[in-house]
């Protein structure tokens, strides 16, 4: 073995190609989180009106989007669905959607509970100042709402980012699925490259995750702390 | 009858199925104090935010400055401009300074300008004494320096009535009289018209015109506040005020 699997990563074109498929998947993630986030918020707010029915319908919205794995909402949006309802999009547009969808259903649990928790006393002197719901809401509940939802929105975006893992199956060419191709095409002259693709891969997800739940941590810990001071 | 501000007839509230105010019947005139007093359950709390319209009420009319109430959401908002109230809890908004917690009123509903609701929040700031915490934050302040400033925050809209529902009543001895005193000027510097709901004999004596004397859910009496305190008309209301250690 003259070459040294370290160097498959740093051949041709391949380490930037490997950056342009982390890219592709930051930028899904990202666009997700901000649709999903925006798309949470409203529909956090909307479950804690008292209609039922719309409450009965998001929560099943909900449900829908937790019960289901992810693998099989990419398959039942990039196979199934366009086929049935004639739609066609490019597949990381495809995966940016399940995704939104899926923050979006999830963040309007982590709204919804944090709004139900800002005391019952905020809202009656919000009232009683003579604001109005849509008021109310703006300049009252969703702030106190958002300072509480932090970590927790904090660690659904890592989940969100681990889970872009499974963007490959829809051959969307995010990271994993560039750094496959990249190993099945050195796989003779750099038998090891296996381990340095996954392992340079590890180390992306890593410092994108790493920094983001330790910041989550420490919200939560100095919320605590304030709350308890 | 002009002079009346308001007026409440056969007023009954149930929560659920349970009666919790019985034939509600007063009025209030303008310019006077009415202490609302009674032993705990009484429905103190609960009659008073049947007033502003936080809590719904099942039977009777309330009359506010000649107008009867229709009690949908979208009218109370309007007349609760007009109804200041503060309660027992600490209520500032903990996302907001100090400033920006008693401007959210006059900007945003009565749209004020900030320049001009600013000026007459550090006003009032002002006259409670409290102009140098006009940009903290509601955490860095005591219970007595909070309810100065919800106070403060219910004034800034410009009421012609107000609501007090035992304000004091979770403060640290020491910071009562300085709230007391502040509702005791309005009274009688702004001859604010206001309905106090509180434990402290002394304060409601000094402060009261009149006495509404609530228990179970009933009005058992309404007496002159001089009278009231030297003898009152029922045998439940004399029990009470010898309770009260007074
Ligand atoms: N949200 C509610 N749901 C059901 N019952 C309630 C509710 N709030 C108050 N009650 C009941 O209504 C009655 C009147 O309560 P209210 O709080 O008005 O009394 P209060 O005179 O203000 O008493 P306190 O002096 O202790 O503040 C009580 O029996 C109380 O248990
Ligand atoms: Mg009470």
């Amino acid at each position: 073995m003259d070459h040294s699997g370290i160097s498959v990563l740093f051949e041709g074109t391949n380490f930037t190609r490997l950056l342009g498929g982390l890219w592709v998947t930051v930028k899904i993630a990202g666009v997700a989180l901000i649709l999903g986030l925006i798309l949470g918020i409203v529909l956090g707010v909307l479950r804690t009106f008292k209609n039922r029915l719309l409450r009965l319908i998001l929560r099943l919205y909900l449900e829908f989007f937790r019960i289901v794995p992810t693998v099989v909402l990419l398959f039942l949006f990039y196979y199934i669905l366009p086929k049935q309802l004639n739609f066609n999009l490019p597949a990381d547009q495809i995966a940016t959607l399940v995704f939104a969808l899926w923050v979006g259903a999830e963040m309007s649990d982590i709204v919804r509970g944090a709004l139900i928790s800002v005391p019952k006393h905020q809202r009656e002197s919000g009232l009683a100042i003579g604001l109005n719901r849509y008021q109310l809401y703006r300049y009252v509940l969703i702030p106190q709402a958002i300072t509480l939802e932090i970590p927790a929105t904090i660690n659904l975006a890592t989940r969100v980012i681990k889970t872009t893992s499974l963007l490959m199956l829809i051959s969307v060419m995010d990271v994993i699925n560039i750094g496959q191709q990249i190993i099945e095409a050195n796989n003779h002259t750099h038998p090891t490259g296996v381990f340095w693709v996954y392992g340079l891969i590890f180390l992306f997800y890593f410092l994108i995750d790493y920094p983001l739940s330790w910041w989550a941590k420490r919200l939560e810990k100095r919320r605590l702390e304030r709350t308890n001071g | 009858m002009a002079d009346q501000i308001l007026q409440v007839e056969h007023l009954e509230k149930y929560y659920q199925k349970r009666h919790v105010l019985y034939d509600i019947n007063f009025s209030v005139a303008k310019g006077e104090v009415v202490t609302l007093l009674g032993p705990s359950g009484s429905g103190k709390s609960t009659l008073i935010r049947c007033l502003n319209g936080l809590e719904p009420y099942q039977k009777g009319t309330i009359t506010f400055e000649d107008q009867q109430v229709d009690p949908t959401e979208k009218n109370w908002q309007q007349i609760r401009q007009k109804i200041g109230m503060v309660f027992q809890s600490y209520d500032l908004f903990p996302n907001l300074t100090v400033i920006d917690n008693i401007m959210l009123g006059p900007t945003k509903v009565q749209k004020q300008s900030a320049d001009a609701a600013r000026a007459e929040a550090i006003q009032l700031l002002q006259r409670v004494g409290l102009e140098d915490y006009a940009d903290a934050y509601p955490r860095m302040l005591s219970g007595g320096q909070k309810q100065r400033i919800a106070i403060v925050r219910a004034l800034a809209l410009h009421p012609d009535f107000m609501l007090f529902d035992e304000v004091t009543a979770s403060l640290d001895p020491e910071m009562v009289r300085g709230v007391l005193n502040i509702i005791k000027d309005l009274a009688e510097t702004d001859n604010m018209t206001m309905i106090v709901v509180t434990h402290e004999m002394n304060f409601a004596q000094e402060i009261a015109d009149r006495v509404l004397f609530l228990e179970n859910g009933k009005i058992l009496e309404q007496t002159p506040s001089k009278q009231f305190f030297a003898k009152p008309q029922t045998d439940r209301a004399q029990e009470f005020l010898d309770s009260m250690d007074f």
